[in-house]
C-alpha cells in the first residue's frame, strides 16, 4: 500500500471508530451533554478532560515551537500544565459546589448582576475565538498534508469538517468517544517518539531517551544537539530563553492562569458527581496530559537533530558540517520534503546555485559561524521549515513505516477536531444561553435557543477560518493570545468570587474590563485591531515589546495583575457585597450540601 | 455558633494547604525552571543538565504528585472537620 493510501484508511479507521461509539454510547445512554461527567469513572473521565483540553496546539505546533526555541520552549511545557494545579486547588471543588453550568452563570450570581454576566460573556467569547483561530491555522496544516493541497485550501476544508463535527454530530460531549479520541492521539503522538527514541538512544523511554547517550558514542543527545546548532549559528539548544528571564516568567505564568480561566476546560469541572472528585478529576486529567507533555520535549530535540542529520550528513559521520560534500544535494532529498513543499509550509531555494541545501542561521550574532558560512561560499539560508510541521513531518523524517505516519495524521485531526467542537460549545452556549436567553429574549424557545446556537458556532467557524488563513502567528503562538485574554479577564474575577468574601459587582467589572481592555490593546498593537492584517499600531506605543521586553503573548498575566488591582481599588470605594451573597460565598467554600449539577439549566 | 467556627477553622486549615502546595509549585517551576535555571544547570541528571530538565520534564511530574497530594490533604481536612459529603 502507497502512504497516501495508507494514510486514508488510518483516517477513516479513527474516524469511525468515533462515529461507531458515538452511536453505541448513546444507545446505551440518554443522559445529554450537560451531565456526561456524571456517571464517568474518573480515570475516564480524566482522559476525556484530555482529548478535550489537548489541541492542535499541543499535538501538532507545540513540539516544532519547542524545537525552534530550545530551552525556552519548555514555557509552553510548565504554562499548560502548572495551570491545572491552580485549577484543581482554587477553583474546580468551589465551581462545582456552586453548581452552575457556564462562567458566564457563576460571575452573574457571585457578583449579583447580568452586566458582570455580560461582560464574562464577552470575554469569553474574545478568548474562545482567538483560540479557535489557532486550531484553524492547525487544522489547515493537517489537511493540507493529508490532501496534499496548499494550506490554504486545507483551512478550508478543516471549515466544512468542523463545521460538520460540531453541529451535526452526535459526539459533542459524549465521554466515551474522547475517550477514544484520546487513545488515537496519544498512540499517534508516542508510538513515533518511541521508534526515534531507539534509533537514537536505544531508550525505550523517549523521556528518558532525551537525557540518554546517543547510540554508540559517549555524546549525550543534547550535547550532540547543542554543539551542531551551536556550530550552525543557532542559540545554544539547552539554553537559549525565550527573550529574556522576564519574559518567560511571565509567560508561563500567564499560560498557566488562562488555563485556569478557560471556559471549555472549566466547564469539564461543574459536572464531576462530587467536590471530591472534581479535586481528582484534575489530577488525572494531568496525568493524561502529561504523557505528552513530557513526550514532546523528546520529541523536538529529536526531530531537529534528525532534520539537520538530514540536510548535513556531516552530523552523523562527523567532521566539517561547512565541507562542501556534507550538504546534501538538492535533486536527491528525500520524498517527505517533496511531499511538503507543496503544501508550502516547508521551501527550498538553491541562493548560491551548487545544487545543494544549507540549512544553516544565516542571521547568527555567533561570529564564527559567519565566518564559516561565508568562507564555505553559503549566501543564505535555503531551507525554511514551518515550526508547525514537525510533528507531523517527524515520522518521515525519521523514515518510519507508512503506517506511523498514517497514525500520526489520524492523531493530529483528532486533536483539532476535538478541541474546536468543545471550544464551539463553549461559544454557543454563551451567545444562546448566557446571551440571548438570559440577556435579550427571556422567552425564547427552546428550539430557537437551539438554532441561535448553532448560527453562532457557523460564525464563529467562518470568521475564525478567514483569520486562520492569515495567523497571527503558529498555532500555539495564537493559542497563547487566547491563554492571555482568559488569564487577563476572567481568572481574577472567578478567583476573586470565591476567596473574597466581600468583592462586589462594581470590583469585578471595572477588574475584567480593564484586564482585557489592556491585554486586547497590547496584543492588537502588535496582531492588528481583532487580528486583521495592517491594523496594527505599534508606532503608537513606541514599537515592539514596549513593556520591558514583553511579548505580546506573556502580557496576560500583567492584564491580570491589572485586573487584581483595579477590583481591588473600585470595591473599596463602592456599595458593599449583600450579607446574603456573603453567605452564599461561606457556603461555597465547604464541601457539604453539595447537590449533583441536573440536565436543566 | 460552634459550627461557624469549625467552618472557619475549616478554612483557615485550607488556606494553609494552598499556600504550602503553592510554595512548592512556584520552586519546582519558577525556581528551578526559570529564575535559578544557570545555577542549576551545573549539575546533571543523566544527559540532561538539571535546570533544563526541570523545565523541560520535572516541575511536570512534580504538578501531578502536588495535585494528588492536595486532593488527599484536603479529603482528610473534609472528615476532621466533618464538612464532607455525605
Amino acid at each position: 500500500m502507497d502512504l497516501q493510501t495508507t494514510i486514508y484508511v488510518m483516517v477513516g479507521l479513527s474516524f469511525s471508530l468515533y462515529i461507531g461509539i458515538a452511536i453505541w454510547a448513546r444507545a446505551g445512554s440518554t443522559s445529554e451533554f450537560y451531565s456526561a461527567g456524571g456517571s464517568v469513572h474518573p480515570v475516564l473521565n480524566g482522559m476525556a478532560t484530555g482529548a478535550d483540553w489537548m489541541s492542535a496546539a499541543s499535538f501538532i505546533s507545540m513540539a516544532g515551537l519547542i524545537a525552534n526555541m530550545g530551552y525556552g520552549g519548555g514555557l509552553f511545557l510548565m504554562g499548560w500544565t502548572g495551570g491545572y494545579v491552580l485549577l484543581a486547588m482554587l477553583l474546580a471543588p468551589y465551581l462545582r459546589k456552586f453548581g452552575k453550568f457556564t462562567v458566564p452563570q457563576f460571575i452573574g450570581d457571585r457578583f449579583y448582576s447580568k452586566g458582570a454576566s455580560m461582560v464574562a460573556v464577552v470575554c469569553l467569547l474574545t478568548a474562545s475565538l482567538t483560540y479557535i483561530i489557532g486550531q484553524m491555522t492547525g487544522v489547515g496544516v493537517a489537511f493540507s498534508r493529508f490532501l496534499g493541497v496548499s494550506s490554504e485550501v486545507g483551512i478550508y476544508v478543516g471549515m466544512g469538517i468542523v463545521f460538520l463535527y460540531a453541529v451535526f454530530g452526535g459526539m459533542k460531549g459524549i465521554t466515551y468517544t474522547q475517550v477514544a479520541q484520546y487513545v488515537v492521539l496519544i498512540l499517534a503522538y508516542t508510538v513515533p517518539a518511541v521508534f526515534i527514541s531507539l534509533q537514537l538512544t536505544g531508550n525505550v523511554l523517549p523521556q528518558l531517551g532525551l537525557g540518554s547517550m546517543l547510540t554508540g558514542s559517549d555524546v549525550s543527545l543534547l550535547a550532540k544537539l547543542d554543539s551542531v546548532v551551536t556550530d550552525l549559528g543557532f542559540g545554544k539548544y539547552t539554553t537559549t530563553t525565550a527573550g529574556s528571564t522576564l519574559n518567560m516568567f511571565v509567560y508561563t505564568l500567564s499560560l498557566m492562569i488562562g488555563t485556569a480561566g478557560l471556559p471549555h476546560v472549566i466547564m469539564r469541572f461543574f459536572t464531576v458527581p462530587t467536590v471530591k472528585d472534581a479535586r481528582s478529576s484534575a489530577g488525572w486529567a494531568l496525568v493524561f496530559i502529561a504523557i505528552l507533555y513530557t513526550t514532546a520535549p523528546a520529541v523536538a530535540a529529536m526531530a531537529k537533530l534528525n532534520l539537520h542529520s538530514t540536510v548535513n550528513t556531516a552530523v552523523v559521520k562527523g567532521g566539517d558540517l561547512y565541507a562542501p560534500e556534507a550538504s546534501i544535494q538538492a535533486e536527491g532529498r528525500p520524498d517527505w520534503m517533496k511531499r511538503w513543499e507543496k503544501t508550502g509550509l516547508l521551501k527550498f531555494e538553491d541562493k548560491n546555485g551548487d545544487g545543494r541545501i544549507q540549512y544553516y542561521n544565516d542571521k547568527s550574532k555567533n561570529e564564527a559561524a559567519v565566518a564559516k558560512a561565508a568562507a564555505a561560499g553559503w549566501k543564505g539560508n535555503e531551507l525554511t521549515v514551518n515550526a508547525d510541521i514537525i510533528v507531523l513531518a517527524n515520522p518521515e523524517i525519521a523514515l518510519l513505516p507508512n503506517w506511523v505516519i498514517g497514525l500520526v495524521a489520524a492523531g493530529g485531526l483528532a486533536a483539532a477536531l476535538s478541541t474546536a467542537a468543545g471550544l464551539l460549545m463553549a461559544i454557543s452556549a454563551a451567545v444562546s444561553h448566557d446571551l440571548i436567553k438570559n440577556v435579550f429574549v427571556p422567552d425564547i424557545s427552546e428550539k430557537n435557543e437551539l438554532l441561535a446556537g448553532k448560527i453562532a458556532m457557523a460564525v464563529a467557524i467562518v470568521i475564525s477560518g478567514w483569520l486562520g488563513l492569515n495567523p497571527p502567528g503558529f498555532a500555539a503562538g495564537t493559542v497563547a493570545l487566547a491563554f492571555g485574554i482568559a488569564a487577563s479577564s476572567l481568572f481574577p474575577a472567578i478567583m476573586l468570587g470565591i476567596f473574597s468574601k466581600k468583592m462586589n459587582k462594581e470590583g469585578a467589572i471595572a477588574g475584567m474590563l480593564a484586564g482585557l481592555f489592556i491585554t486586547l490593546f497590547y496584543v492588537f498593537a502588535h496582531k492588528g485591531i481583532f487580528f486583521i492584517k495592517g491594523t496594527d499600531f505599534l508606532p503608537l506605543i513606541g514599537g515592539a515589546n514596549p513593556f520591558f521586553g514583553i511579548t505580546p503573548e506573556a502580557f496576560g498575566a500583567i492584564g491580570a495583575l491589572v485586573n487584581f488591582c483595579v477590583a481591588s481599588l473600585v470595591y473599596r470605594v463602592t456599595p458593599a457585597t449583600p450579607s446574603h451573597i456573603q453567605a452564599m460565598v461561606e457556603a461555597v467554600r465547604v464541601p457539604r450540601g453539595s447537590k449533583l449539577v441536573d440536565g436543566a439549566h | 455558633m460552634k459550627e461557624d467556627l469549625g467552618s472557619q477553622a475549616y478554612w483557615k486549615e485550607t488556606l494553609k494547604l494552598l499556600r504550602n502546595v503553592l510554595i512548592l509549585w512556584f520552586l519546582v517551576s519558577f525556581g528551578a525552571g526559570i529564575l535559578f535555571v544557570d545555577f542549576f544547570n551545573q549539575f546533571h541528571l543523566g544527559g540532561y543538565p538539571l535546570g533544563f530538565w526541570f523545565a523541560h520534564q520535572g516541575s511536570m511530574y512534580f504538578f501531578v504528585v502536588q495535585i494528588f497530594y492536595y486532593a488527599w490533604r484536603m479529603n482528610n481536612l473534609d472528615i476532621k472537620f466533618d464538612v464532607h459529603e455525605d
